[in-house]
């Protein structure tokens, strides 16, 4: 009796718990509210699922705890019952799989114009690239990574010197616009992730990897990552602010190209050495 | 149908494999401390894994108290913390639950399950056992190194397990992967050993089909644990070798804090795919054992047959097999070709289909039932509902595109702990409840063992349920600290000391569970050697504990299936699989 009325309490306690807890997913801000449609469809199957089965099992544990003289039936096996079982499972999967499928299928096919941009990750911090008036980012490579190309942004590349670099860990971007991220590492594994965005992807060193999602709110979200990186992981901080075409545009103006970066870190490091 | 009740022996086909000389022991050493005895080899086993478990317990605390009170205690920095992750995890995961799951259940019941008088490669096994040691004291061992042990979370993700951004870079990893190895060197001998000894050595009449559950999951776990750490074990010495001797297989060109590496052209999700490649099956391998032990206690506190027991035996088999191809759902977001994505999600919601199969099943065994609340019942029922919570959150995981926004959260870790964490471990204190008593001839106090289930199971539920919701937020894992983030609202801080408080209290409830196993050793009631009047083999044995070589003078014959309670028509509500046919029978 106890143990039906204990199971009962924390069957029906986690769907209370569900409904009054105020820890629920951020308001999404980007094209990505299909994802979170998926996931609500998720719950009210799971949720019916574990109701069902959790009902269920309170009421057998009450109607057929042991009484003197009580005794169990004997039933070996049921096909019929069984069989009727695996149909709606396999129903149910097949319902929470499809639409999600279908959603994963725009997630890995980024919009022929979307703008491309670069986030690029090093323990522990953020930097950007965007394409300056050629609209194309030159190649990049670790290799050619030095004291005045933090990016390794390739210099013999005629597309490179008017890249926009940020390496103030400050991404902007203009509202409505689809922007496909090219990920790319320097040191370890990161995973650019901002939760309002819903989407994310590990970034990871030999390889550029990529995400792609449209802003829809104007505003400021905060970039973290989600890839363990080591001691300052939770420190890997990064800003993502979605401005207004204007806004974007004079934010724009403002960047440095990567010929004029690496021309005034070349005058520093003289300086330095003089 | 049978109602032959003379000679009844003559219907069971003789024994396909003579049997095999036994080793004897002839001193005290080879006896206790060096024995081939599969069961003394298997207490050896649950002692070790238990003993490190207590440590990554203790872990466990360290987490909870940084996550809840930042900066509160004065040692736990960044690195204690990331450490303090890595060995929890890590530790739980292979030499706890593996450990004591197949090298502790496994030895001792499979040999009496089916009815041999031990495993059919005795020195093998005290090798496997010594081997395991010798794995967890360099494991422990990795603490007294200078840096400590490695920080780099229990999956080693290289670059950064090398690398010196990660805690216990110099020499921890090294250790750890060293005890990888020894670990995976000594659990092969064990598990050729469970396959070969069910395959090999079961007692006349024992067929496949008449196997307690119990042994199909650990059969099914052994069968796996061999096809999926050769995976680790490759990945280890990979690794190992990238960090002493320079080669490449996991490094590709890196700048590490400005500094160009002398590494080119590996690739980190290699790696990815190697671990997970163990990694998952190695869920199974944890999961279908504890399948096979709850089916056995509900059956026997129920006095029912296991519901649908051939569908059973098929949904492991299922799910063992499945488990192969599922594993790069811990990968989704990890950068390997997103088109995988597809493959991977339509195989890892197939196994939900076999798996809730499997719910059904021991739910509908409680369905007219006679349902007796003893301890061990009790934990099977936690079982039921956090496997069924846990379950349904793979659902989700499972799901690519639900994964995205839930991948590397909280709701990640939630899962998990819920669903192999909690549910095999409550399995195990169930199934030390119900064995206890063939072990050592003796019960456990039911009192004492009543108000453990109650805190562990309400209080662990109360850990992991509302832990999913900080993940939904978007609180992501492996964040030692918060520090100051827009989207995390006050209140989940609350949470997170409530979680804390729970934590600490469901620690130190185990500590009763600990004083009742070591009390009733002396204290408790005498058992006699079938309590729970249950039907399979091992309950049958003609001494408790089980002398040397089991069954005295004969081996059993078996007759019938494992499950036949309330059967109707018998006298006796349950008949042992060793009885012979009683008139009229329906033989299964």
């Amino acid at each position: 009796m106890f143990a039906a009325v204990m199971i009962l309490l924390v069957v029906s306690g986690s769907f209370v718990f569900h409904f009054m807890s105020p820890w629920r997913a951020t308001p999404v801000a980007s094209n990505w509210g299909s994802i979170d449609e998926t996931m609500a469809l998720t719950f009210i199957i799971t949720g019916a699922g574990f109701l069902a089965v959790g009902l269920f099992l309170v009421y057998c544990l009450w109607r057929f705890r042991h009484k003197p003289g009580s005794k169990a039936d004997y039933e070996p096996e049921n096909a019929r019952l069984e069989l009727i079982l695996t149909f709606i499972t396999t129903l149910a999967v097949v319902i929470l799989l499809a639409p999600g499928l279908l959603v994963w299928g725009q997630f890995v096919t980024p919009p022929e114009n979307a703008t491309q941009i670069e986030a690029v990750g090093v323990q522990w911090s953020w930097s950007f690239r965007l394409p300056g008036a050629d609209y194309q980012l030159g190649t990049s490579d670790v290799r050619m990574i030095d004291a005045t190309n933090s990016l390794g942004v390739n210099p013999s590349d005629p597309r490179s010197a008017d890249d926009l670099i940020v390496t103030d860990g400050e991404l902007h971007l203009p509202v409505n616009k689809a922007v496909k991220v090219l990920l790319r590492s320097v040191d370890v594994l990161h995973d650019f992730y901002i939760p309002q965005v819903r989407a994310k992807m590990d970034l990871v060193p030999g390889i550029v990897s990529y995400l792609w999602f449209t802003p829809t709110n104007i505003g400021e979200y905060e970039i973290l990552c989600a890839a363990y990186c080591g001691n300052g992981h939770p420190q890997m901080r990064g800003k993502l602010i979605v401005d207004s075409d204007e806004d974007y545009e004079k934010w724009l103006h403002a960047q440095q190209t990567f010929e004029q970066t690496r021309k005034a870190q070349q005058k520093t490091i003289k300086v330095g050495v003089n | 149908m049978s109602d032959i009740t003379i000679k009844p022996d003559e219907q069971v086909p003789p024994a396909e494999v003579p049997e095999m000389e036994l080793f004897h022991s002839h001193s005290w050493w080879t006896t206790y401390v060096f024995s081939q005895d599969a069961k003394v080899i298997a207490i050896q086993y649950a002692a070790t894994a238990i003993s490190i478990g207590v440590l990554a317990l203790i872990l466990s605390w360290i987490i909870r108290i940084q996550l809840a009170f930042p900066g509160a205690v004065s040692f736990i920095d960044s690195q204690v913390y990331y450490q303090s992750v890595t060995m929890h995890g890590m530790i739980m995961v292979v030499y706890m639950l593996t450990a004591i799951l197949l090298g502790g259940f496994g030895n001792y019941l499979i040999p009496l399950m089916v009815g041999a008088r031990d495993m059919v490669f005795p020195f093998v096994n005290m090798l496997s056992y010594w081997i395991y040691l010798l794995a967890t004291l360099v494991l422990a061992t990795s603490y007294l190194v200078p840096g400590g042990p490695t920080g780099a979370g229990w999956t080693l993700y290289p670059p950064q397990s090398i690398l010196t951004g990660t805690p216990g870079y110099d020499y921890g990893i090294i250790m750890m992967l060293v005890s990888l190895i020894l670990f995976i060197v000594g659990f092969t001998m064990g598990g050729l050993n469970y396959v070969v000894t069910v395959l090999q050595a079961r007692a006349r009449g024992m067929t496949l089909m008449r196997m307690p559950l119990t042994v199909w999951g650990i059969f099914t776990a052994a069968v796996l644990a061999l096809l999926a750490f050769p995976g680790l074990f490759v990945a280890c010495v990979m690794l190992l070798l990238d960090r002493l001797a320079g080669t490449s297989f996991f490094m590709p060109a890196i700048v590490e804090f400005g500094e160009h590496k002398n590494y080119n052209g590996g690739s980190p999700i290699l790696f990815q795919h190697l671990f997970w490649f163990f990694g998952h099956p190695e869920v199974y391998i944890v999961a279908l054992p504890a399948f096979g032990v709850v089916s056995d206690i509900i059956s026997v506190h129920a006095r029912k047959n296991i519901f649908g027991y051939r569908m059973m035996v098929w949904a492991i088999v299922a799910i063992g097999v499945l488990s192969l191809v599922v594993w790069g759902h811990h990968m989704y977001v990890s950068g390997m070709d997103p088109t995988f994505g597809f493959f991977f999600a339509i195989t890892t919601l197939a196994i939900a289909v076999p798996t809730a199969l499997k719910v059904y099943n021991w739910v509908l065994t409680l369905w007219r039932a006679d349902i007796h609340f003893t301890t061990p019942m009790l934990f099977a029922l936690g079982f039921l509902v956090t496997f069924l919570n846990g379950g349904i959150t793979g659902l989700y995981l499972g799901n690519v595109i639900v994964d995205v926004p839930l991948s590397a959260t909280l709701f990640v870790v939630a899962h998990f702990h819920m669903v192999m964490g909690i549910a095999p471990v409550l399995v195990i204190f169930g199934a030390i409840y119900h064995w206890y008593p063939k072990i050592t001839g003796r019960m456990m106090n039911e009192t004492l063992g009543k108000i453990h289930f109650w805190i562990t199971f309400v209080g662990a539920y109360a850990i992991f349920f509302p832990m999913h919701y900080l993940g939904l937020l978007g609180i992501p894992r492996r964040f030692y600290e918060m520090g100051q983030t827009a989207f995390v609202p006050d209140s989940a801080h609350t949470l997170n000391i409530f979680i804390t408080v729970m934590a600490l209290v469901v620690g130190f409830v185990q500590f009763i569970f600990f004083y009742n196993l070591f009390h009733s050793l002396k204290n408790g009631k005498p058992s006699g050697g079938n309590p729970w009047r249950a039907a399979s083999l091992e309950w049958q044995t003609p001494e408790t504990p089980p002398g040397h070589g089991n069954w005295g003078e004969t081996l059993p014959v078996v007759y019938r299936w494992p499950y036949a309670y309330s059967v109707p028509g018998a006298n006796q509500d349950y008949l042992p699989q060793n009885m012979p046919p009683i008139k009229g029978e329906h033989i299964i």
